[in-house]
């Protein structure tokens, strides 16, 4: 896929009007994960703005977004860097043999206290 | 007026006590509450991409099964809580979302959103108020100082969720103190546990758990009460356990006198 096609995908699934960034870093302040990530949710605005797509789709943050929606809570012109993160790693998840985890892998990582949920959740956000 | 009630896979598996306790509560209080019959895992997280129809549609199909009953449908896992209200809000205002799920489905009528969906807390607060509550209560725990843990995902977001203040929420408190205990408002009360992260990556739940269960403790807590199974494993196995934690049914259950039953 072109590297074009790509990006403005991104932007489209993303659902959120990164321009509109007045690159406060409220986001940022906000984060729970902040201290776990290469690239941090303001960063990622900025980054998709200007079509930096490689460097998001390679950046550990993807894998540690919490999904909690805290930036999306605080930001005061409605962008949602949560929903930015998302659609970079769908993009990643979404090209082929690039699933963060596989079914094999499971058996090592789970006990009988682990629920359900947690299974769930990782695989719908880490595996296509 | 009848409350569909949907459970979700984790309450009939490793959170089946948070679904016990909710059931005989619901019995206490009079509530007409009926399970959905041959009801699918929600999806356990709300897919954010635009383009996701999919992974939503075991979502639709509850919430037209809740449509056909009363059109109350209840929740009690705030995972399931949260996709569930997230994808009826696509339903109603995300045209896009809303004809391939219903091109998908075939449904006899289209679905657009019409169900009203209903956690558990807000059935208490919106349909039993707390003053009916207290009046019910035959044990009031007197002197247990409790702090709510609300996490992310019944709060979050909140133009939809629409809960309570995602900042200063109130409705665990009044529910501690509706059932005679003394809430603790601590600062973590409404930060992310590490969810799902702490398949890969446990040491950031760890942080994230003793983070808040440190949090509540130092405020003077006895324990913390949650809403969410995967919250109560991560405070619970990944965090050191300097207060216990618990589901907020199994104290309402005590409080109404009805655990041991």
């Amino acid at each position: 896929m072109e590297d074009k096609y790509l990006l403005s995908d991104v932007k489209r699934y993303s659902g959120t009007d990164t321009s509109a960034c007045m690159r406060c870093g409220k986001c940022s302040g906000r984060c729970p994960a902040y201290n776990d990530m290469d690239i941090k949710p303001h960063q990622f605005v900025t980054l998709i703005e200007r079509g930096d797509i490689e460097k998001l789709m390679q950046s550990k943050s993807i894998w540690t977004c919490l999904s909690c929606m805290a930036c999306v809570e605080r930001c005061p012109r409605n962008v949602a860097p949560a929903q930015v993160i998302e659609a970079v790693r769908d993009a990643v998840v979404r090209q082929q043999y690039a699933n963060k985890i596989k079914a094999e892998d499971i058996p090592a990582k789970i006990d009988e206290t682990i629920p359900q949920q947690l299974l769930v959740s990782a695989f719908r956000k880490y595996n296509k | 007026m009848r409350f569909s009630y949907y459970p979700g896979c984790t309450l009939k598996t490793k959170a089946k006590e948070l679904n016990n306790y909710a059931l005989k509560c619901v019995e206490a209080l009079g509530l007409d509450v009926k399970e959905i019959e041959e009801w699918q895992c929600c999806g356990a997280v709300y897919p954010q991409a635009r383009d996701e129809i999919a992974t939503k549609l075991s979502a639709v199909r509850t919430l037209n099964y809740a449509k056909g009953e009363d059109g109350k449908l209840l929740t009690l896992c705030s995972a399931c809580h949260n996709v569930l209200k997230r994808v009826n809000e696509d339903m109603i205002s995300d045209a896009n979302v809303r004809l391939k799920a219903n091109n998908y489905l075939q449904l006899e009528e289209e679905y657009a959103g019409e169900t009203e969906v209903i956690h558990y807390l807000e059935m208490l607060r919106d349909y039993v108020g707390w003053d009916n509550l207290k009046a019910k209560v035959v044990n009031p725990l007197k002197g247990v100082k409790i702090g709510a843990y609300y996490g992310c995902l019944l709060l979050r977001p909140s133009k939809v969720m629409a809960f309570d203040n995602p900042e200063n929420p109130t409705i665990i408190e009044d529910f501690i103190k509706a059932i005679g205990a003394t809430p603790v408002v601590y600062p973590y009360r409404n930060e992310c546990c590490g969810a799902y992260v702490s398949l890969d990556e446990p040491a950031i739940s760890k942080k994230k758990s003793n983070a808040i269960l440190d949090s509540a403790s130092a405020n003077g807590a006895d324990m913390v009460i949650t809403a969410c199974p995967l919250c109560m494993y991560n405070l619970k196995h990944m965090g050191d356990s300097v207060v216990d934690v618990k589901y907020f049914t199994e104290i309402l259950a005590e409080a109404l006198g009805v655990k041991e039953d």
